[in-house]
């Protein structure tokens, strides 16, 4: 029963994504399989509520329950709820494929619950490999129409830089279990310790965090990113920009804190990625026309933001980067809400065509106004305190450096979000968009909005209790090697 | 690190930064637009008669801040909600809320679509400007900052004039970029002193050059929003773009953010590096007055006449500041409030004109005077203000602070006059051209002079010129304690 009880989020996921193939199996089963989907999403939430006080160490240590990943695990049941009410109508699948898509996202939503938990370096393979697969086959699961094929090359760009990524990262996975023998993460971070300012042990770090950057999309494994974003529908562009990075983020707090503490050249190599990660995401930003490819590169840029956080390696920095990215789910999953919504029969949504958005759906264009602004970094929004933590941590460990580098680049990425900001809210309908009618919602998308919009605003008024939580869960990161060294 | 002073029963600060957010959440279910404007006036009037608490409640003679609250907000962060108000700043929330209700009135027929919309963002405004002047928290101070930046570029993008978009997005990202050189400072003074309260910032002796750092990025963040000379181009194009309501929440209440930024932060954090840049400050603030001046005396639009006449008043205010001394500082002080009085007023009269004649031509207006006595009567007091008229309340401040000018150096006072002699220019030619213009414009004759309303809005500001003007005293006691205050803490250095 215990074990019941301990496992139960992952349980209710994997019964979800059971239940969700038998659907695929019958014929004309996509109402089933949408209305499996948000009972799962929903149960998900529930069990991720009952299992969050749960602490335990599954499957001979490989996999722990503790305050960290029960918190995150609930943070992804909620970003799938949202990411099921987001792709409750799929214009852009073939209807014949709809089913499967249910079924891919939660057995990818499932990798990524999976993976918070494990502290075993394979079982983390095998976790981060779940929830890819599924990702690499929903995104050329879109409709083929006139002069639309480009969900195929991005489909192949995602996989050959997936696996190309996940291959780096296995070499400095096998660097780092012949320096210690174990592939334990507590264990290795000890016996790491004494052989850690090794030109050996930093190559393993470095090309262990390859296959965490790509899935984060930072500089320079960042390649993938608005190719993918173009070319999967915007359904999956907005499953694939946001729940991903949370789940890498998490594993890559587990793997940093190989490095800590004072690991001044990892966190170089950290500060450097970081620093080029903002530079190239929002100056490419500024120039492009498609919404999606902006969101896409200013996902690198915010990659980069979330990376400030580990170049402290201290606790403090790993909850302000973990703050950040759950506020940057939140943020990049209303601009996504908007996307679907506004877009006609699933096509890319040009910034452009926002014209006048404010006339066909107020709801909609202000949604899109607080989430461009929260991303931009203006307070009173999650974006603003979720940076100025990042910063705070980031300065007060001393890196001066990248903290005017992040300053430069946030003043950089106001332009963009205000050009979009500037058609949807300020500009006025074109002839094109003229016969473009207003935007009847349904009140599951409304609910959504406002559910968004709230916690886009809460978590930025009171952002006391999501630190706080995460600060407490990082517990295992204070039990610093030197400190149990000299423990023990 | 708890403020002094004891809790006031009645959180008056608080009330005066949320009751304009709980009006606009009940703007919001409002549907009837008669509605929206009645329960928009009656709140907005309703906390400006409350804020009187402030003004009969202020204690005289001292220089701590008054009315605090104190609760911890972010305690990781070690970040607080912590209010209070000193003579400076009493004044300047005082002048926020008594100008909100009648931004509303200037309001009541000019803005005719998205009422809801607009009225939202005016309260919005009004909470994050209040809490600006009451903020003790270094951190809550830039979230009120940052946060009015939203409803502002709201007002001038919306509800603008034809290049709307154009001067909304400048503005934004003026301010936006000055922000961010502000927030770095604080973080830096933060992780100095280990704390985010500004009276513990204040007095602590950094070095020289950890000062310099912070004057710079504290200067440009304010010298944008005042605006000082350099950094002006976005403020006549807002002005110009912006509706009367936002012409007048820019010119009354944001741009003394700037000066109020340079009196809060910039004096007493930093004092060693205000003495050693306030030399090139003050000839900044001639360039600002003499540039002010002669622009504004080329224009022929009233709104960008009146704009860049705010450089110019702007200039003194940051003239006296930087001469650092009592006379200097209590007349910037007076400076701002009385251009938050009179160019509020003009852009008022300026919104009138614009009602009746749908444009703002300095030459379509002319002669408009014949038909429309009452408005000229307003019209000729407030132009008189503006040019610092003896018996108006311009006089004093503008006579303080060259008063505190010449102390400090005959030159710079010198070269200050003939700012003054353009002020007088542009003002009297403006009513001269509108009140007494000799052209007979046949679209004038059906004129309709001023209506209750308008005359309701202009009256209290007229009440301030000269109650400002006759007897300044009450103004200058309310402030004296706290510049005497400021003044030995930059001394102290």
């Amino acid at each position: 029963m215990t074990f019941i009880a301990q496992f139960l989020p992952e349980l209710v996921m994997l019964a979800g994504a059971l239940a969700l193939f038998v659907a695929t199996l019958g014929e004309s089963s996509q109402r089933l399989a949408k209305r499996l989907t948000l009972l799962t999403a929903f149960a998900a939430v529930a069990a991720a509520l009952l299992a969050l006080g749960q602490r335990a160490e599954l499957f001979s240590g490989a996999y722990r329950v503790d305050q960290f990943s029960q918190i995150l695990k609930l943070i992804l049941a909620c970003g799938y709820v949202a990411v099921a009410l987001l792709s409750a109508d799929l214009p852009d699948i073939r209807p014949l494929f709809k089913p499967e898509y249910c079924l891919f996202l939660a057995l990818s939503v499932t990798g990524l619950i999976l993976l918070v938990s494990c502290v075993e370096i394979i079982s983390v393979v095998v976790a981060l490999e779940l929830s890819s697969f599924p990702l690499y086959l929903l995104v050329p699961m879109r409709r083929e129409r006139e002069g639309q094929r480009s969900q195929m090359e991005s489909a192949i760009k995602y996989i050959m830089f997936g696996v190309a990524a996940n291959g780096i990262m296995f070499f400095g996975l096998s660097y780092l279990y012949g320096l210690t023998g174990t592939t334990n993460i507590p264990e290795m971070v000890l016996r790491l310790q004494p052989v850690a300012q090794t030109p050996l042990a930093i190559a393993g770090l470095a090309l262990a965090f390859a296959g965490l950057y790509y899935k984060l999309a930072v500089f320079p494994f960042h390649f993938w990113t608005p190719d993918v974003y173009q070319g999967a529908s915007n359904e999956t562009a907005g499953l694939v920009a946001s729940l991903p990075k949370m789940g890498a983020v998490a594993v890559l707090v587990r793997f940093v804190s190989l490095a800590s503490p004072g690991n001044h050249t990892v966190a170089l190599l950290l500060a450097f990625l970081a620093g080029a990660s903002m530079f190239y995401g929002n100056l490419i930003a500024l120039v492009q026309k498609d919404l999606k490819r902006l969101l896409g590169f200013s996902g690198i840029a915010h990659a980069g933001y979330a990376l400030i956080g580990f170049v402290a390696l201290d606790r403090a920095g790993y909850a302000a980067a973990l703050y950040y990215i759950a506020g940057y789910v939140l943020m990049v999953l209303a601009c996504f809400v908007v996307i679907c919504r506004v877009s006609r029969d699933g096509t890319n949504v040009p910034i452009a065509e926002l014209a006048g958005l404010h006339k066909r759906s107020p709801l909609l264009a202000f949604t899109l106004l607080v989430s461009l602004f929260a991303l931009a970094g203006i307070p009173p929004f999650v974006g603003f305190m979720a940076k100025l933590n990042l910063l705070t941590a980031a300065w007060g460990a001393g890196y001066y450096a990248i903290v005017i580098i992040a300053m430069i680049n946030s003043a950089i990425a106001i332009y963009y979000y205000l050009q979009v900001i500037r058609q949807a809210v300020f500009g006025e309908a074109t002839a094109d968009s003229e016969a473009a009618p207003a935007i009847a919602l349904d009140w599951p998308t409304r609910a959504l909005c406002v559910a968004l919009i709230v916690a886009i605003v809460a978590l930025g008024i009171a952002p006391n209790a999501i630190v706080d939580a995460f600060s407490s869960s990082l517990a295992f990161v204070t039990s610093s090697p030197a400190a149990v060294l000299l423990g023990r | 690190m708890t403020p002094p002073g004891s809790p006031a029963d009645f959180p008056l600060l608080s009330f005066l930064i949320f009751a304009p957010l709980a009006a606009a959440a009940v703007a919001v279910l409002l549907r009837r637009e008669s509605h929206l404007r009645w329960w928009t006036f009656l709140s907005t009037a309703a906390i400006a008669v409350v804020s009187l608490r402030l003004w009969s409640d202020f204690q005289l003679g001292t220089a701590s801040f008054q009315f605090t609250e104190h609760a911890a907000w972010i305690p990781s962060l070690k970040i607080n909600y912590t209010l209070g108000v000193d003579g400076i700043s009493v004044l300047l929330v005082l002048l926020t809320t008594l100008i909100a209700p009648l931004c509303v009135l200037a309001s009541w027929t000019y803005i005719k679509t998205r009422i809801k919309e607009f009225m939202v963002c005016l309260l919005v405004m009004e909470t994050a400007m209040v809490g600006v002047f009451c903020s003790l928290d270094s951190i809550l101070f830039f979230v009120f900052w940052e946060s009015m930046l939203i409803p502002m570029t709201l007002l001038i993008g919306v509800w603008g004039g034809p290049r709307k978009i154009y001067a909304s997005l400048k503005f934004f990202i003026y301010t936006m970029a000055g922000s961010i050189f502000l927030l770095v400072a604080l973080v830096a003074l933060r992780l100095k002193t280990g704390t985010f309260y500004l009276p513990d910032l204040m007095g602590q002796h950094y070095s020289p050059v950890f000062q310099c750092w912070v004057f710079a990025a504290f200067f440009i963040s304010f010298a944008i929003k005042v605006p000082m000379f350099p950094f002006h181009t976005w403020l006549p194009a807002a002005h110009v773009e912006a509706p009367t309501a936002g012409s007048v929440l820019l010119a009354s209440v944001l741009l003394k953010m700037g000066t109020y930024g340079f009196l809060r932060f910039c004096l007493p954090i930093t004092p060693w590096a205000t003495h050693a840049f306030a030399p090139y400050i003050l000839w900044l603030s001639i360039a600002a007055i003499l540039y002010g001046g002669f622009a504004a005396l080329a224009q022929a639009d009233l709104k960008k006449l009146v704009a860049y006449s705010s450089v110019g008043h702007m200039g003194f205010a940051t003239l006296g500041i930087f001469v650092l001394s009592t006379r200097g500082i209590e007349g910037a002080t007076l400076v701002m409030i009385n251009h938050g009085v009179t160019t509020g007023a003009l852009f008022i009269c300026v919104g009138m004109i614009y009602e009746r004649l749908h444009t703002r031509d300095l030459a379509a207006a002319a002669g408009i005077g014949k038909f429309m006595p009452v408005f000229s009567f307003f019209l000729g007091i407030f132009c008189l203000s503006s040019l610092a008229f003896p018996g108006t309340n311009s006089f004093i401040g503008e006579f303080l602070v060259l008063a505190g000018g010449f102390a400090h150096s005959k030159w710079l006072a010198a070269a200050a006059v003939p700012g003054i002699v353009a002020a007088a220019a542009y003002n009297l030619r403006m009513l001269q051209r509108v009140a007494w213009g000799g052209v007979d414009n046949p679209k004038h004759h059906d004129l309709a002079d001023l209506n209750l309303r308008e005359i309701l809005t202009l009256v209290p500001l007229l009440v301030f010129v000269f109650w400002i003007g006759l007897h300044p005293a009450p103004f200058v006691n309310v402030m004296d304690a706290t510049v005497r205050h400021l003044l030995a803490q930059v001394a102290a250095s």
